[in-house]
């Protein structure tokens, strides 16, 4: 048993077309259990792509990734979207709310597809999630009848609803404004700290990523930089 | 539990999408409708038509052809018997046209539990005399109960009663045709000579319609003792019996049995009216294609609309793929969208299609020729029913299958960064 709840071991990627580009070399980390991470990096150094691959959405790279401690290579895409399903919880830069239900069977979509709990059950673990995000009240509302922040904090709650072993973020808050930013990063911060809950969130904002617990920064495909802060 | 929860998508993207899919499920719905009209309509024409001749028509028919002997004399003839004989203008010879045992035939037959009935009956050629005119003609003398329960006799006779031509002696029911040019009423008595010229006067109770003008202007009916009395013949004279089996494909093999077995001329009803068969098939083939095409036809339009409504849901897809729907899942959720849409528009197809049948069985359809027929003919045959579901639900499903693949196969990550 290794310490990392998700490992990046030797993780390369290119672009073949037209000509070969390699987008990540040889990129190796892990993370533990609880910890708060950010990667950071200018437009274009591939960290969002190394996101999607730690995410298992991309296949295509070379090298070994490890999910608590199983290896994600040569698993097949129904396998894939089990391990998803069950250990990952995403937040995108754009919420992806389907407006044909309401924000609660929203929240509880991933839930009902593992089928772990009943649908009461999973109703009112959905109910506390949000009240965990400040947004019970809009449950029974349509997606489209909500705020930018409120979709947002919707979306956080449908990451958690199956207690991930991690969370992961591509720029969560690079659609919203100043306010509800921080709303979210408080969140996110709350989420970390009381919760324990692993977070990796991509973004390209300093401010965000210097309150994190680690900061990884990376340039042109390479990590140049992981610092543990101590006191964020 | 996953079923249920794709299910539930599916219904919650029809749902959203309700004015779409209406209009594909209107699609469906209006080509089973017209399929099943289509076929039921046809279906029943062709039945009219068929039975307005087999109906009629003995499934065999046993009697004694006129023809040439099959061994001529030199045949017999010892010093001969290798060679090939060239006989030039054989002529037929005289045969006796009545059928010789005829009771131990019909007791056999009887016996047969293949036959389903049989009528026996005299053909004769006649003169109805007209004044100084003669018109040639037919007097088919027949039993006339047997004949009833067999050929529906009664179905065409227009006037008079059937049953009379058994209890009047000496009566004659008369084609229509012939009727009208003899001037002829029911009620009428009519002079006919036999062909060895023998005259007798005969009472007209009934006037018949088949349907077919050429036959009613020469063809009348009499009663088996009546044609016996007009041709002077003891009451065993029978020149042909007509045979109605269980089952109509057995004829022609029966034919040969009995044919074989009685030592006469038998036809079976293969033979003696392949064109109609032939017209059937055709024509049922043609409604068929034009039934598939409109739910071809439908099904496109239901490809296309699954095609749109993938393009307008990419996000969706995107996301449920990334909060961990398989690309299995993802298809269920589509070919249970064009199932949905297969299943309502086929079952609102049958029904309207029922109902548009029942219209067109109202509308009056008077023909002369056709006197049993008063509305359009119908055929209420279930098969159609059954064929038209099936169908509706494999177009249906073929036509959600493909966009439903190309969805299963979107990449969340392409779709995700794209934004």
């Amino acid at each position: 048993m290794g310490k990392y709840i998700l490992s990046a071991q030797g993780i390369s990627k290119s672009f073949h077309d037209p000509v070969t580009i390699p987008i990540l070399k040889d990129i190796n980390f892990g993370i533990t259990k609880g910890e708060f991470v950010s990667i950071i990096g200018k437009s274009g150094c591939g960290k969002s792509t190394l996101l999607y691959i730690l995410s298992t959405m991309d296949t295509d790279f070379s090298g070994q990734l490890l999910i608590d401690d199983q290896s994600m290579i040569g698993l097949k895409e129904a396998e894939l979207a089990k391990v998803r399903n069950e250990k990952i919880g995403f937040v995108f830069q754009f919420h992806y709310l389907l407006n044909e239900f309401d924000v609660l069977r929203n929240v509880m979509l991933p839930g009902l597809k593992l089928g772990k709990y009943s649908e009461q059950e999973l109703e009112s673990r959905a109910i506390e999630k949000l009240k965990i995000l400040g947004i019970d009240n809009e449950a029974l509302k349509k997606p489209n009848q909500l705020s930018g922040g409120q979709k947002q904090r919707v979306a956080i709650a449908r990451a958690m609803i199956n207690d991930p072993l991690i969370i992961m973020g591509d720029e969560p808050t690079g659609n919203l404004d100043k306010k509800n930013s921080v709303i979210v990063f408080d969140i996110f911060k709350e989420l970390a700290h009381s919760y324990k809950q692993t977070l990796l969130i991509v973004t390209h904002d300093h401010e965000f990523a210097s309150s994190t617990d680690r900061i990884i920064e990376m340039e042109d495909g390479k990590i140049i930089g992981d610092k543990v802060q101590l006191n964020p | 539990m996953n079923t249920k929860l794709i299910a539930n998508i599916a219904k919650a993207l029809l749902i959203a999408r309700w004015k779409q899919s209406l209009v594909a499920a209107i699609g469906v719905t209006f080509s089973i409708t017209m399929f099943v009209t289509l076929l039921s309509f046809m279906s029943g024409l062709n039945e009219m038509l068929d039975n307005l001749i087999l109906n009629r028509s003995p499934h065999i028919k046993l009697f004694n052809e006129i023809k040439a002997s099959k061994t001529q004399a030199i045949d017999l003839y010892e010093p001969y018997k290798q060679a090939h004989h060239f006989i030039r203008s054989i002529k037929p010879g005289a045969v006796r046209l009545e059928l010789y045992n005829v009771r131990s035939i019909i007791n056999t037959l009887e016996k047969d539990p293949a036959v389903l009935g049989l009528a026996p009956k005299i053909s004769t050629q006649v003169f109805y005399n007209v004044g100084s005119i003669d018109l040639t003609g037919v007097i088919n003398g027949i039993d006339v109960e047997a004949e009833n329960k067999l050929f529906k006799f009664n179905d065409y006779v227009t006037s008079g009663n059937y049953i009379d031509l058994k209890n009047i002696p000496n009566s004659i029911i008369l084609g229509k045709a012939a009727a009208d040019k003899m001037l002829a009423k029911v009620g009428d008595v009519i002079q006919v000579s036999s062909p060895n010229g023998e005259r007798t006067p005969l009472k007209v109770v009934g006037l018949f319609q088949s349907g077919l003008v050429d036959i009613d202007k020469v063809q009348s009916y009499a009663s088996l003792s009546t044609a016996q009395k007009l041709l002077g013949k003891p009451n065993t004279y029978i020149t042909d019996i007509n045979i109605k089996l269980k089952d109509i494909n057995q004829a022609p093999a029966l034919a040969k049995t009995y044919g074989s077995l009685f030592n006469v001329d038998a036809e079976d009803i293969q033979t003696t009216n392949s064109q109609f068969e032939t017209g059937s098939s055709v024509r049922s083939t043609i409604s068929y294609a034009v039934g598939i095409t409109l739910l071809i036809v439908a099904g496109f339009g239901i490809y296309n609309i699954l095609n749109m409504m993938i393009y307008e849901k990419m996000d969706s897809i995107a996301i449920l793929k990334a909060s961990g729907f398989s690309g299995a899942d993802v298809k269920y959720v589509f070919v249970g969208i064009a199932l949905s849409i297969g299943i309502f528009g086929g079952l609102a197809g049958l029904l309207f299609g029922f109902l548009m049948s029942a219209g067109i069985d109202q509308i009056p359809f008077n023909t002369a020729s056709l006197p049993t027929i008063k509305t359009y003919p119908i055929n209420y045959n279930p098969k159609f029913y059954l064929i038209g579901g099936v169908f509706s639900i494999v177009t249906t499903y073929l036509a959600g299958l493909f966009p439903a693949r190309k969805a299963s196969k979107i990449d969340p990550v392409i779709i995700i960064r794209g934004k």
